[in-house]
């Protein structure tokens, strides 16, 4: 469970940003790969907490899930996987461990006022 | 007067950026100084402690080594290491379930090793498939350890930390009889969830199979200077 120390990094980047703007934040949009190694539904509930007595406090968290996309060098092209247990190409089978993306873990945008 | 409309900004930014910097600043700094950094994941009781025991023992006549040693909460681990006769130090963690960049970077201010004096440092992380895995420490190879009392199918659970990973491990190999381990099936378990992974089948305590993986970090060392050496070189 280290979702509360991504919620406070999240925080400090999002203020810094906000300061920068003169600008109160409604929404935090998010992309989260699913081998980020951050569970959604816990860095949720973490954030709510880390944002108490915050200037983000009241905010919400807007989570983008980004699946895992490989590179199949048989195929010659950006595959997406259904599953993160079997890295192959779901059209040929060809193992892939070429990865595009899945590992995300970014803030992409800011609700302000 | 009407409250100002809501309007998206496109910002990018990576989450660690923090964590990110600092690990990169660390890595550039253990390259220049020639020290090849390996960091070692796990579940608690795999024998990450024993195995970085051995690798420390077998590797000193030879090599100048190092261990840093994440823990939550006792220096167990710094003294049974301490037994290598490397220098190793401590970082305890607290509450915290893994290790970030800046914890390496203070303790190897603490430490006050001279890193040029160093061909490996070791870092062993918390027990935890989980955590350790969305945070760069400046390692050159991140290993994973497997023990056979884990079951072969470990690496279809927990398919993030083997991803971050470079190297797996196969541990307490000497017990695999015992447990009924398939070690054909965590072979395949472990390519499924990281195609092409390098992996290494041993036992810490009978050192079956220790040469081959000792072998491996030489020649790592060697690349990595070289590497460096060449980079230098162009400059």
């Amino acid at each position: 469970m280290h979702e509360l120390s991504i919620a406070m990094s999240i925080i400090d980047v999002v203020a810094e940003e906000a300061a920068r703007q003169q600008a109160r934040v409604d929404a935090v949009h998010l992309k989260v790969g699913v081998l980020s190694g951050v569970v959604a539904d816990a860095l949720q509930f973490s954030y709510e907490m880390a944002c108490r007595d915050t200037p983000l406090q009241g905010s919400r968290l807007v989570i983008e899930e980004i699946p895992i996309v490989v590179f199949c060098s048989r195929c010659q092209v950006e595959r997406t996987l259904e599953s993160m247990q079997l890295f192959c190409c779901p059209e040929c089978g060809t193992p892939s461990g070429d990865l595009r993306h899945g590992k995300e873990l970014e803030v992409v945008a800011l609700e302000i006022q | 007067m009407t409250s100002p409309e809501p309007r998206l900004v496109e910002v990018r930014k990576n989450i660690l950026k923090q964590n990110d910097l600092t690990a990169r600043a660390l890595r550039a700094r253990f390259r220049g100084a020639g020290v090849f950094v390996v960091s070692l994941v796990s579940s608690p009781g795999s024998g990450k402690t024993t195995f970085l025991e051995k690798t420390l023992t077998l590797l000193r006549p030879r090599y100048r080594v190092a261990a840093l040693v994440g823990d939550l909460a006792t220096e167990n681990d710094a003294t049974r290491l301490a037994r290598s006769r490397a220098p190793v130090k401590q970082i305890i963690t607290g509450t915290l379930c893994h290790l970030e960049a800046a914890m390496v970077e203070k303790a190897v201010a603490e430490a006050a090793w001279n890193l040029s004096d160093l061909d490996f440092l070791f870092i062993e992380n918390v027990g935890n498939l989980v955590c350790p895995s969305s945070y760069d420490l400046g390692e050159d190879l991140r290993i994973v350890l497997l023990s056979v009392t884990e079951g072969e199918d470990k690496p279809l659970k927990y398919p993030t930390i083997f991803n971050s990973a470079d190297v797996a491990i196969v541990t307490k190999n000497d017990l695999a009889g015992a447990v009924e381990f398939d070690s054909q099936a965590a072979l395949r378990n472990i390519q499924a969830v990281r195609p092409g992974m390098k992996v290494f089948q041993l036992s810490a305590k009978s050192g079956a199979g220790l040469n081959e993986y000792l072998q491996f970090l030489a020649q790592r060392l060697a690349e990595s200077r070289a590497t460096v050496n060449e980079n230098a070189a162009r400059v």
